[in-house]
Order: C-alpha cells, then structure tokens, then sequence
C-alpha cells in the first residue's frame, strides 16, 4: 500500500523519550516494511508503564518506507494509550497511514456475540463433542421420526412425493451408474479369481475357483462393492443437492408450502435407491462372473468347464442373500446421504461436510448391516 | 375490532442462549406494506423466519388475524402458509424445476385446474412479471433480477392474501429495483395482500413502504414503529434517523 521501497532499507526504530509537560515522545524511524525485523511492542509496553505519562505524541518526521505494519503497530499503540487512559497524539505521521488509523479507530469493536453467561462445565472441552452427540442423535431420531410418517403417507397414497421425481432418481442411480459398476464388478471377480487359484492350486483343486467366485460374489463381493461404490457415488450426491438446496433457501420454500420436505425430496431419492440396488446388484454379480472366468480361462480352466461348475454353486439360496442386502444397503446409503443433507448448514462449506458425512457414514452403516446379516444367516443356517 | 391481519405479541426470538430480539410487540394491518428495518445482524430475516414458522420463538406469539400461529398443529400452520407467498433472498426457486415446473407445483399441490387451465395461469403469472415466454428456462439460465420476478411470480401463484419478501433488491441494480419496487407496488393494490418485507434498501422503503418496525442489535428489541417517512423526520431516536438518512453512526474522529 505504501508508496515507495527505497533502494536499501534501514531497520525500524523507535524510542520512548520523556518531555517537559509530563508526556511522552515515540519517535520512529527506519523503514517499516515487510521482510524487516520490527521491534517488539512488548518493549514499548513495558517502557510505557514505567514511565506512566500522561499523554504520548508519535513523531513520524524520522520515518522512511512503510507499509501496514507500521498502521498495525499505531494502533496497538493507540490501543494500549486508551487502556492506560493516556492521551494519544501524533505528529509528522505520514497522512495516510494517518488516516487509515482514524478509519481503523473510529469504529467500534462489534460486541461479543453471546451476551449470556456460559455455566463453568462449557469452558471444558468434554462439553463440545458431548453437544455434538445430543445434536446427532436428536436429529437422527426426528429425521427417523419424519421418515417413518412419511413413508405411512406414501402407503397411504397421501404423500406429496412426484413419480417424476422418483423415475429421474432411479436413471440417475441407475443407468448413469452403468460404466463404474461395469468396471468395478470385472475386476473384482478378477481379483476374487487370482486369489482363489493361488490358494486352491496348492490342492490341485484349481476348478473348485468356479465355486469361490460364484459364492463369493452372489452372497458378498457383487452387493458389496456395488454398495461402495454407490455410496461414494449416489449417497455423496444425494447429500450434495439436499446440501445445496437447503443453502439456497429452496427446503425453506418447500416447508412454506405447506409440503412435507422429506416427502417431497427424500422418499423419492430412498425409493429409487432401493428399487435399483438389487438391478445394479444382479448385472454387477453377472459381471463379477465373468471376470472370475477371465482369469480362470488364464489358468488353464476352459470357459465351459468355469460356468458348468458356477452353474452347480449358483443356488437360489445365495442369490437371494445378496438381493436382501441389496435393499437393506440401499436403504442405508440413501438415508445416510438425505440425512446429511437435509440437515447439512448452510455454507458452501457445509455443503462439503455433508457430503463427506453421507459417505462415511454410509459405508459405516453398510459394512456394520453386512456383519450383522451374515451372523443372522450363519445362525439361521442359510 | 382490528385491522391487524398479523399480530407480534412479546416475541423473543433467541438461537440457544444467544438472545437476538426481545419483547417484540407490533401489528401489521390488511393492505400494508409493512418493512422490517435495522442495521446488519439486528435480527430481520431472523424475524422474519419466525413469522414464516421456520424458527420456533423462545417467548411469546404470532397471529394471522386473530388466530395463534406458535400454538397452531402442524397441519393447521400448513394451511395457513397455504394463504401466503414467499420470495427468500436467493428467490428460492427450485433449481432443478424450469421456470413453469416452479409456479405449476404449488397449483399442482393445492388446486384442482386441469394441465391446460395450469399452463394458462403459469403464462399468466410469468406475464405479471415481466416474464411470458421463459416457462422452460430454469433458474440457472437467467438473471438475478429475472429470478427474483420468478420467484415472485410463484410467490403469488396461489393468490396469496399476505406476501413476504426477505431483501427483494438484494444484489440487483438500481433500475432493476426500483422495476421490482413498482411491481410489488402494483402486484400489492391489485391483489390486495398485505406485503411484509425485510430491506434496508432506502430508495425501497420510502417508495412503497406504508408501515415499518425498526430493530436495534444493541438493545436487542424494537426501538421505532411507523411510517418510515415520519420515522426518517420526527423518530426521537437518533439511531432511527441515522439509518433513514444514510448518516455514518461512527463519524472517523480526527487524532490531533
């Protein structure tokens, strides 16, 4: 901001002198600029103290080059004066830095936020994450108490949910969702069949990595990653629109519509969500198949031989646990994502947070849902 | 008997312990146009969401002729809300909705007119604003200005009898204001609604505003209520006057 540089610079100075009338002298010199060592306002502090004028004047005559830093130090000067109640005056000052401390000193200091006193147990940091955790089960439990209401209109044909809506969510976590899968199921049945040969050569039972693929991929692999995968994909984006909508004021318009907002914008996303979780899920486990069969045909398994030996594995019974979790991980994710969005803030920043949240939490849900599924069926013998 | 068509009643309006404004008591009557005004973060859209029901008061009540909005059920409030049309600061149009999407589903939702008879009152609407012929634009494809005329065509979709608006002139040119300013002025008298609107916008208040409330951040509660035009002259706060004749209230003192 300032003015010139000049060509070498000197260090800034200053220096306390007392006068006749009781008062004080600052008088700076050197250039104040960037790159510098200033002298510490400590000093000036303590030197003020013990001198304890009654009024200071700054004499700027011996000033060279400066920039902001010589503004900020006058004003912790005229800051400090004011608290010691000391009469602050200057003299010689360049005019705009004197200037910019009049502007910097005319307006006052913005009052505190919060006027109310807090009890001594909120200075402790155990309060903060306690806070949180009452904020995130309160919000859960009313955003679970909302959708369960929700969902009863629905059935009882009284929701103010758009079938236009619902067709636009499933092609968007649908077909849009086509090529990823595509690349993640192949590989995945690649990486299923590598590690499966490797293990069962050693028994010479190399045709029995049919069954591992098969197994594997019906009752976990396939749901599984297609889960992930939709989780990062579709929940993130679930969350990023409620997040956006609710920052442009458009969830507000929607309550003051007299409509219900997850009726209107989160029933659409769940069902979508949950009716093609199982489709995904089925051309994920054909293509998860494939690939094991890629990698079992490198091997030395002929392509017939792979499929009649899948085809023996591929029982009803295991298609059938991975299509249940399919819904249930659908489900999941898409609660996780509208979730965090409906209640994301209302910044851009916490637009990111929440789509960061409807992953991670969405993953949480997903692989805690996947455990406690396979110990139900492993109790119940399927 | 009356004239308040809403009624503020010792509203306290506070985010956890934080107070913002205390002991708000006021009438807005039929047919005004009614500003509520004060410095940056006195607390107007807050108020203003307690009018709308988006935030709960801590203290005290707010009837819609004569009726309790805070201790209405949720399903009385929604049909309450059906009577008022909104325009928020950003215009609050649905994003993923064209222009005719936006001003179809409130008709869609609340009335029985066929899809014809909608997309006549659509065309009819956006005429109001200025805007026939973009019913299949969306709200990403036009200008501030034109979205904030959207927003108010929406608004009205329903024939409201009370109009909110949250800084209609925000971010908008001087020329583009004062078109908005006419048009809620004109909207206003055909109508007949009662207009409540949040701006601190000078030229807006002294040229449509009937009625106004001023909110001062550091008492926390209302310290003027009025005309404006009257406030700006006789106000015996000095405050009051500083905001209506564009003072600084912190004239930069001279260091000697």
């Amino acid at each position: 901001m300032k003015p010139s540089m000049p060509m070498t610079s000197t260090s800034p100075l200053f220096e306390l002198l007392t006068d006749q009338q009781d008062g004080a002298v600052l008088v700076l010199s050197g250039d104040w600029v960037q790159g510098q060592a200033h002298p510490g306002f400590d000093k000036l502090q303590h030197d003020l103290k013990k001198l304890g004028p009654k009024a200071m004047v700054v004499d700027g005559a011996a000033l060279g080059a400066w920039d902001s830093i010589l503004v900020a130090f006058l004003l912790q000067c005229f800051n400090l004066c004011r608290d010691q109640h000391i009469s602050f005056h200057s003299r010689a000052l360049p005019a705009t830095a004197k200037s910019l401390l009049q502007i910097a000193t005319a307006v006052p200091a913005q009052a505190p936020l919060s006027s109310v006193p807090q009890p001594w147990y909120a200075t402790f940091n155990f309060h903060r994450p306690l806070r949180h955790l009452h904020k995130t089960v309160r919000e859960s439990l009313e955003f679970t108490g909302e959708l369960t209401i929700a969902l009863w209109q629905v059935v009882t044909f009284r929701a103010h949910t758009r079938f236009s809506d619902f067709l636009g969510f499933c092609h968007q976590a649908g077909p849009d969702a086509f090529a990823i899968i595509s690349l993640t199921s192949v590989l995945v049945g690649m990486i299923l069949a590598y590690l499966g040969a490797e293990q069962l050569s050693q028994f010479g039972a190399e045709i029995y990595v049919a069954d591992l693929v098969v197994i594997g991929t019906l009752r976990e692999m396939g749901v599984l990653m297609t889960a992930v995968v939709m989780a990062g994909r579709t929940g993130a984006s679930f969350a990023a629109q409620l997040g956006t909508m609710q920052t442009n004021e458009e969830i507000d318009a929607i309550v003051t519509m007299g409509i219900s907002p997850v009726e209107f914008l989160v029933i659409p996303r769940i069902l979508a969500l949950v009716v093609m979780m199982p489709l995904l899920t089925l051309y994920a486990n054909l293509l998860c198949i494939i690939g094991g069969g890629i990698v079992a045909g490198g091997m030395g398994i002929a392509p017939l031989l792979f499929f009649n030996e899948g085809k023996d594995a591929m029982t009803l019974a295991h298609l059938n646990v991975g299509l249940l979790k399919s819904v249930v991980f659908g489900l999941l994710i898409a609660v996780a994502g509208c979730r965090a969005g409906i209640n994301c803030g209302r910044s851009s920043a916490a637009v990111g947070k929440a789509t960061t949240e409807a992953v991670v939490t969405g993953i949480v849900y997903l692989i805690i849902a996947d455990a406690a599924i396979n110990i139900l069926f492993q109790q119940a013998g399927i | 008997m009356t004239d308040a068509h809403i009624s503020v009643r010792d509203l306290t309006m506070a985010y956890g312990s934080r107070v913002i404004q205390r002991d708000l008591t006021f009438d807005i009557n039929h047919g005004d146009i009614f500003v509520i005004m004060g410095g940056s973060g006195c607390g107007k859209s807050t108020l203003l969401k307690h009018l709308l029901g988006l935030i709960e008061p801590s203290q005290g009540d707010i009837l819609y002729a004569g009726e309790s909005f805070v201790h209405a059920t949720p399903e009385r409030r929604d049909s309450m809300r059906r009577g008022w049309g909104i325009t928020y600061q950003s215009g609050g149009l649905f994003s993923a909705m064209s222009l005719a999407e936006n001003i179809e589903l409130p008709l869609q939702l609340y009335t029985d007119y066929s899809a014809s008879d909608r997309a006549d009152i659509i065309a009819y609407k956006l005429a109001l604003v200025g805007l026939d012929g973009y019913q299949h634009f969306y709200p990403s494809e036009i200008s501030g200005g034109m979205r904030k005329r959207a927003a108010l065509a929406r608004a009205i979709a329903l024939e409201p009898d009370i109009l909110f608006f949250d800084e209609p002139s925000a971010g908008l040119d001087p020329i583009s204001s004062s078109l908005l300013d006419e048009l809620i002025q004109q909207l206003q008298a055909s109508i007949g609604a009662t207009v409540v609107m949040v701006t601190h916008e000078l030229p807006s208040i002294f040229s449509i505003a009937t009625n106004s409330v001023y909110l001062d951040a550091d008492s926390k509660t209302m310290i003027a209520y009025g005309d404006p035009k009257h406030l700006r002259d006789h106000s015996d706060q000095a405050i009051v006057r500083q905001f209506l004749t564009r003072t600084a209230s912190h004239p930069a003192k001279e260091h000697t």
